[in-house]
């Protein structure tokens, strides 16, 4: 919840927010319709030259891609022996299939580098920043302060948890396969849900009281003009252009 | 703002929160004038933050009018537009700070009422700067300690420079240091206050009328004297009540 790639200093975190929403999409869906893995790693190249603009740091970037690594583990460990086709490798009994294989790689080129895309061009802007670009591109207003809203509680709901369970912890509680245990986290799980809407009303009413009125501002100035609109149309064509060149070898 | 004018006129105010059986406001008269520095003493559930969520029309009250600023207040309209010119400091400085760094919560206010970036900008720092803090500007908001937060929950609120303060128990859970910068910060304030406490020498420090409350009634300092005095006897050094 710090927003730290977002509180960094580059060309890319100056650029129209709405310009990198829109140029987010486009390249992400360019990624999605690619199937073949030269395309594919042109893709992830293109991501990490949008990451090194961005001037990421690596390792803030590895540690956000880590819990994808380990759903891709588990596909890796699934899909090859699972998906029918022309075998590979043989291990005995279990054959590693030529297809299952090419899906894996798909399946974790095109999962990288969205999230890449993502980072460099979305989770440089704080989250007011994205909920004014959105607002400039007629996302409707209650959908936004959903997503501001949801934002900002979850952080509350999850220390709420905490404290919760570390009270319960503090009074002896293991948890085990036991009625007594699941009772106290059903109450945990009810007491969660009415002290963080009890919360989120005095939250509410504090921004009342400070004059919020449903829009949200930002500190964050951004540089206007030419610049932003030769990203988007580079950018894009770009990824427009690995896709046509795939439908074009194929 | 004529002088004449209070600045807070409560009349015949009665709350009842639903499902309660008695009323937590019952008929509150209340007037504040431009120069008032008023102390709330009261024991805890009596009434005295429902007292200044109703000031703001945060709980709308069953009966009575309320005046702010000279204006009658009826509509949700009335309250938003006061809103930005009485500051209300809350009890839990964590329902107050939702933004992730201390500037952002603090230009917050100043972006509402429609100040440019770099205006806002420059009366935060201003605030952060009078009360000590400027050295937060960057802090996430979540990692201050419990006394930068209440400063910083000042800040913001007087960052919208109010004409009016109200103050939920300002200095609980905080150390001595921080309750002196509190202090000497309203002291110096050219505006007027409430204080909602329950430490006396915080309250006879910074106010000049006490009132307490009782069953949802205001009583005013003709009707209540807190007083405190020194007196010696015979194994006085060892902890004991007078009863």
């Amino acid at each position: 919840m710090d927003e730290s790639l977002a509180r960094q200093e580059s060309w890319m975190h100056r650029m129209d927010p709405c310009v990198r929403v829109i140029t987010a999409v486009i390249v992400s869906f360019c990624a999605a319709l690619c199937h073949d893995v030269n395309i594919l790693v042109g893709h992830v190249l293109m991501s990490l030259v949008l990451v090194g603009m961005a001037k990421l740091p690596p390792v803030a970037v590895f540690k956000r891609l880590k819990p994808l690594f380990w759903f891709l583990v588990m596909i890796w460990v699934v899909m090859p022996f699972t998906h029918e086709g022309e075998p590979l490798v043989l291990m005995g009994p279990v054959a590693l299939t030529r297809p299952g294989v090419m899906l894996c790689v798909n399946i974790s080129l095109k999962s990288v580098t969205i999230l890449l895309y993502f980072m460099a061009l979305v989770a440089t802007m704080t989250v007011a920043t994205l909920g004014q670009a959105l607002h400039c591109l007629h996302v409707p207003d209650k959908m936004i302060f959903l997503l501001l809203m949801t934002y900002r509680y979850i952080s509350v709901i999850q220390s709420e948890y905490h404290r919760l369970l570390r009270a319960a912890k503090f009074r002896g509680f293991v948890p085990g396969t036991n009625i007594h245990s699941y009772r106290t986290y059903a109450y945990l799980a009810g007491m969660l849900f009415v002290r963080a809407s009890r919360r989120a009303a005095r939250v509410y009413d504090a921004m009342r009281c400070r004059g919020f009125n449903g829009k949200f501002h930002t500190l964050d100035t951004f540089s206007p003009g030419v610049v932003n609109h030769l990203f988007l149309t580079l950018v894009s064509m770009t990824a427009l252009g690995l896709v046509v060149t795939e439908t074009l070898l194929m | 703002m004529a002088h004449d004018v209070p600045v807070i006129q409560l009349k015949d105010i009665s709350f009842t929160w639903p499902g309660a059986g008695a009323p937590t406001l019952d008929g509150v008269n209340l007037t504040i004038e431009t120069k008032d520095r008023i102390g709330i003493m009261a024991p805890n559930g009596s009434g005295k933050t429902t007292l200044f969520h109703t000031i703001m029309g945060l709980c709308i009250p069953d009966a009575g009018t309320i005046e702010v600023l000279g204006q009658p207040m009826k509509t949700e309209k009335d309250f938003e537009q006061i809103r930005s010119r009485v500051g209300l400091l809350f009890q839990d400085a964590d329902d107050q700070l939702f933004s992730p760094t201390v500037i952002d919560d603090v230009c917050f206010g100043p972006l509402n009422l429609g100040f440019s970036p770099a205006e806002a900008l420059e009366q935060s720092r201003a605030i952060l700067d009078r009360l000590g803090i400027a050295n937060l500007e960057d802090c996430i908001t979540h990692k201050l300690s419990g006394g930068q937060k209440r400063l910083v929950a000042l800040a913001a609120v007087m960052a919208m420079e109010p004409e009016l303060l109200l103050l939920d128990e300002p200095t609980a859970g905080l150390d001595a240091g921080v309750k002196n910068t509190l202090a000497d910060t309203l002291v110096s304030l050219s505006i007027p206050y409430i204080v909602i406490s329950h430490e006396f020498d915080f309250i006879s420090a910074v106010t000049n009328r006490i009132f307490s409350m009782e069953k949802g009634r205001i009583l005013t300092d003709d009707e209540v004297h807190i007083h405190q005095h020194e007196h010696m006897h015979k194994l006085g050094k060892f902890p004991h009540k007078h009863v």
